[in-house]
């Protein structure tokens, strides 16, 4: 599980770094998509891998904190995850305005000259 | 009591300040009286702490501040401080009283007060400071409201140029002020004044001596105006006379000697102090009193003439012998006196006559004999004639100089460069009463001139009386008052000096009858050809250190920055996040080489084929995603939206519910929001020509290879951490106590809700933000004409045909929709759930029936107010978090129970309930927001359209 999950977060991560490397606008946000997705699981992975274990508590009563997974990393990807939809949305707009201000999807606002 | 006392005296002033600036603004009667009221108070309270330093003692007074690190606000005040006190305090009452009628009716008047006052509260601090970064503080803050004072009539370019200069050379000083303090707290072993003051042993044997020194003598000789730094201080001329008057005579370019004679104990009595400051001090003796002599400004001569008595002030401190340290300080005071005075007489001739140029001025005698006669006298003091307080503090000054103190050639040079700065001394102060107050009368003046108000004059007069008494009884005014000053500044064991005027028939008088009659030799051969030459020196006076300041200003602040954009910057985006990614792979390389290694024992779980098979797809999804991205973007978004799929069954697969449901709902939303943006890029039918070029495929391959490098590392990394055992942490405490502390069930809920709720509350604000940009940028957005002709048929109409049954299934899934976001609401807190999901649930409701219908037939029966559903969402959390005051607890304080509720039985009813409903409103508002922000495009275009359509018509 370990292995794959790490190979499923580098591929991600590379397939986002290449995009956002590129020169259109769209590639450059569906990179950081990708590149959210791969940093999300990868704090989420620092809680290492627990399977059937949610971190949901029987009420009351002394509980082992060790057969549960860990909330913290969970808990700041859920952060994580609703702060990358609101800059998405925001590079979204900025894409759009962008584009009706310069003519062009290039994200230096001009093709390249040469 | 003292103590007390020494803080009040350093509090009024900035009373002052406080009540100045608060006055109306035509008040001129009411600013000047109570700063002038406020400042008496200040010399009464002088007067009365005159007592307890008679013999020596030091009042201290202490304000504990910061305890915890030992910072404490420290004030101390001897002998020497007292005298410069007072002399601050009375000079700025007098200054008061002139500007009151200086100014025109129209200047700002709290203003000049406010910062006026200021300016004597940072000076008072300043002196008064019994801790050396303290002192550095407030000396820093005598820079700043320098600033501001020399900037006062900011509507001049040469206010703002003088006033942007002295804050350049002053700031610069006060920086390497700041690392000398630093430094010699260190070697002091304490930043207390007494113990630096007690340590001079230890700091001249310590190797960074030269060091402290240099960088000490660089705050000094900025502020004091010394060569080469002196320039700022002509430019400051453009300052309004009163608030020339104080700085130059009193205290701006005082507080630099000032520190140089106090510091003397500490850091002086070396070769290297004698040489750098007794050298600096003469050389800006002599050439500051030779461009006096040149300049035809009258502000302008006696800024040169400040610098030089500075320069001779700086000399004796370098001389530093007691008897020396005793000339400094009498010197501080008679310049401070005379040329406080010589500058409001200048204020005086320029405000009735129009003008300061002295080629243009003459004969002012005649009709105004009253200042001409206080301005002759003053200048007398100046120039040194005997009677006069000048006369005994330069004769003071010749004495040290003819003295031997060792034998080097600086030293033997002293009388010679002494009595030639005196020649001319001599000399400008006759430029300066022959050629404005002799001669025939004035002719084509701008103003007639004639006596000023009498009130204007009064300070004047004040000063030229000092002036007068000081010069014929030195031991009986001052006498006592200056030995117990330079007893506290070399130590009380120096024996009592006699101050007198005569000494018999001695080489210091024969230089003193040298420099007047030189003086006057030399105005009465040169005199007519000065006064046509030009301005400044023969053969240099083209070479000005004003002209060079400014050039190298420019090449630093304009030049040089522009330059090195130009070579190291770029405006393009992809060579930046180029340089982002390369540098975070670099960064990650850095920490961790060497480092990573495998866990002896790993952990794991067994591999599930099934999960394998699901990352399979995953990966070419991502792989697929970035193919596509350039030609086939809906494509691409479709990958893109597979690769989230799977990032979220993988989040459900790992105990991760909470995870799970909001990436599936984020994933909609977003997937919504770029098929809404997808319409508004160009057409991309054919390949980009220059893709096919050699150059873009290298760049392709090396951002494949950084982007493998980048992959394959964040890879290893999680790999390895994955298979090392977790250490207990944070987490194991949430675990435990989410029930009994949050009363919820769900750990990660309750976190966010009740534990790290601050955070979640900046979360929500930063979705608030950006929604209102969202909106905020589509606002004025302007489409791409292409896409304004392009979809000639209308959109809305065909996709409701083709729509009619999902539309209607759309349509009756707005209620279910609503249930469910319910039904997420309210078992968040006990199980997977919670206020961001229900609200990403309910703004999905909202926009299936923007997709089912055009946004016109929603709007006619759906009326949905997002930016008050985010502003009542911000309020709920808000005044939740602050309910918790109330019952004295911190903010965001969560209280739990359970409520039995009849039929439905037992509910959790925490607050933290409440602060989710705030979390719920806000999202539901700002996805909402953002939505429908960009679906309005649609409808925006439609109107541009029939616009253009009626204007093509019109024109028809």
């Amino acid at each position: 599980m370990e292995l794959v999950l790490s190979l499923a977060i580098g591929v991600l991560a590379a397939s986002g770094i290449w995009l956002i490397l590129r020169p259109r606008s769209f590639q450059v946000i569906v990179g950081l998509c990708l590149l959210s997705y791969a940093v999300n699981m990868f704090i989420f992975a620092m809680g290492r891998l627990t399977l059937s274990a949610p971190p949901i508590m029987p009420r009351g009563g002394p509980i082992d904190p060790t057969t549960y997974a860990d909330p913290v990393p969970q808990a700041l990807v859920l952060t994580a995850i609703v702060i990358s939809f609101a800059t998405t949305a925001l590079f979204l707009v900025v894409l759009i305005a962008s584009r009706g201000v310069t003519g062009t999807d290039h994200v230096d606002g001009q093709e390249r000259e040469s | 009591m003292e103590g007390n006392l020494l803080l009040v005296l350093v509090g009024l002033p900035f009373l002052a300040a406080a009540v100045a600036s608060t006055v109306f603004s035509r008040a001129h009667n009411a600013a000047a009286w109570s700063s002038g009221l406020i400042l008496a108070a200040g010399l009464g309270v002088l007067a009365v702490l005159r007592g307890s330093l008679q013999n020596g003692e030091v009042v201290r007074a202490t304000v504990r501040w910061v305890p915890s690190i030992g910072l404490d606000l420290s004030f101390r005040m001897d002998a020497f401080v007292w005298l410069f006190a007072t002399l601050v305090f009375a000079i700025a009452i007098l200054v008061l009283v002139y500007a009151r009628y200086y100014l025109s009716k129209s200047d700002p008047v709290p203003r000049f007060h406010g910062f006026l006052m200021l300016f004597t509260g940072a000076m008072v601090g300043m002196l008064t400071s019994g801790n050396i970064l303290m002192l550095v503080v407030f000396w820093e803050l005598t820079s700043l409201v320098s600033f501001l004072l020399i900037g006062y009539w900011h509507q001049g370019q040469a206010a703002r140029d003088g006033a942007r200069m002295a804050l350049v050379v002053t700031g610069i000083g006060g920086l390497g002020l700041l690392l000398a303090m630093l430094i010699l707290g260190q070697i002091a072993g304490s930043y207390d004044l007494d113990r630096v003051l007690a340590a001079g042993a230890v700091v001249r044997e310590h190797p960074l001596y030269p060091v402290v020194l240099v960088l000490f003598l660089l705050g000094c000789f900025t502020k004091s105006a010394q060569m080469p730094f002196h320039f700022w201080l002509p430019g400051a001329m453009a300052a309004p006379t009163p608030v020339s008057a104080f700085l130059h005579s009193a205290t701006m370019v005082k507080a630099g000697v000032f520190l140089l004679v106090r510091f003397t104990p500490v850091l002086g009595e070396t070769q290297l102090w004698f040489f750098l400051v007794t050298g600096t001090g003469m050389a800006t003796l002599v050439l500051g009193s030779i461009i006096a002599l040149f300049r035809h400004d009258l502000k302008g001569l006696l800024a040169y003439s400040t610098i030089s008595h500075l320069g001779l002030i700086t000399a004796l401190a370098g001389i530093g012998s007691p008897g020396a340290i005793l000339a400094a300080i009498f010197h501080i005071v008679n310049h401070a006196v005379f040329k406080a005075s010589l500058f409001m007489a200048a204020g005086i001739i320029d405000h009735e006559t129009g003008t300061r140029d002295m080629r243009r001025l003459s004969g002012l005698m005649r009709l105004m004999p009253v200042t001409g006669s206080l301005a002759i006298v003053a200048s007398a003091a100046m120039a040194g004639v005997p009677l006069l307080n000048g006369f005994i503090s330069k004769e003071m000054f010749f004495a040290e100089a003819a003295d031997w103190h060792n034998g080097t050639w600086l030293d033997n040079s002293l009388p010679w460069l002494a009595t030639l700065a005196g020649i001319f001394a001599v000399a400008y102060s006759v430029r300066f009463i022959t050629s404005v107050f002799f001669g025939p009368p004035p002719v084509d003046l701008p103003k007639t001139p004639h006596e000023p108000p009498a009130w204007m004059r009064r300070p004047v007069e004040f000063l030229v009386l000092a002036c007068l008494v000081i010069g014929m009884l030195p031991g009986l005014t001052l006498g006592p008052v200056l030995n117990q000053a330079a007893r506290a500044v070399v130590g009380w064991n120096m024996p009592y000096k006699d101050i007198a005027i005569w000494h018999g028939v001695n080489l210091p008088l024969v230089m003193s009858l040298v420099a007047l009659a030189g003086g006057v030799a030399l105005m009465a051969a040169f005199g007519a050809r000065i006064a046509t030459g030009p301005e400044g020196p023969p053969l240099v006076h083209r070479w000005r250190a004003q002209r060079l300041f400014e050039r190298v200003l420019l090449l630093a602040t304009w030049r040089a920055p522009r330059l090195l954009h130009r070579a190291f910057g770029t405006e393009r985006l992809q060579p930046q996040l180029r340089l982002v990614v390369l540098l975070a792979i670099g960064a990650g390389l850095a920490a961790l080489w060497g480092g990573l290694a495998q866990a002896p024992n790993p952990i794991g779980n067994p591999l599930n084929p099934a999960f394998a098979a699901m990352w399979l797809a995953g990966g070419a999804c991502a792989i697929g995603a970035a193919w596509m991205a350039k030609y086939h973007r809906f494509a691409a978004l479709v990958l893109l939206g597979g690769a989230g799929v799977v990032t979220c069954l993988t989040f459900a697969w790992l105990s991760a519910p909470d995870l799970a449901v909001t990436q599936l709902l984020v994933e909609v939303v977003t997937t919504v929001l770029l098929l809404l943006g997808l319409r508004w890029l160009p057409k991309r039918h054919e390949e980009i020509a220059e893709d096919r070029l050699l150059a873009a495929k290298v760049r392709r391959l090396r951002d494949l290879v950084i982007a493998a490098v980048g992959g394959g590392g964040l890879a290893a990394i999680a790999y390895v951490m994955m298979t090392w055992p977790l250490v207990p942490n944070v987490g194991d405490w949430f675990l435990r106590n989410a029930y009994q502390e949050g009363g919820g069930t769900n750990t990660v809920n309750v976190i966010l809700v009740d534990f790290r709720a601050f955070d979640t509350f900046g979360e929500i604000t930063v979705l608030a933000i950006v929604g209102i940009t969202v909106y905020a940028l589509l606002r004025r957005f302007r489409p791409a004409p292409e896409s304004v002709a392009a979809g000639e048929e209308a959109e809305a109409e065909s996709l409701a045909d083709a729509l009619l049954v999902p539309g209607m299934i759309m349509r009756w899934m707005f209620p279910v929709l609503i249930l469910v976001a319910a039904y997420l609401f309210f078992r968040g807190h006990d199980l997977p759930g919670g206020g961001f999901s229900a609200g990403v649930t309910l703004s999905i409701a909202f926009l299936l029936q923007y997709l089912a219908h055009d946004v016109r037939w929603v709007e006619s029966r759906l009326t949905v107010l997002p930016i008050r559903w985010m502003g009542l969402g911000l309020l709920i959390a808000g005044v939740t978090g602050l309910g918790a005051f109330v019952f004295g607890y911190p903010f965001l304080t969560a209280h739990a129970q359970y409520i039995d509720v009849p039929l439905i039985g037992a509910v959790p009813a925490a607050t933290a309930l409440l602060f989710d409903l705030g979390v719920f409103a806000l999202v539901v508002g700002a996805t909402v927001l953002m939505l429908i922000a960009i679906a309005h495009q649609s409808l925006r275009i439609a109107r541009l359209r029939e616009r253009d359509a009626t204007q093509d018509r019109e024109a028809a």
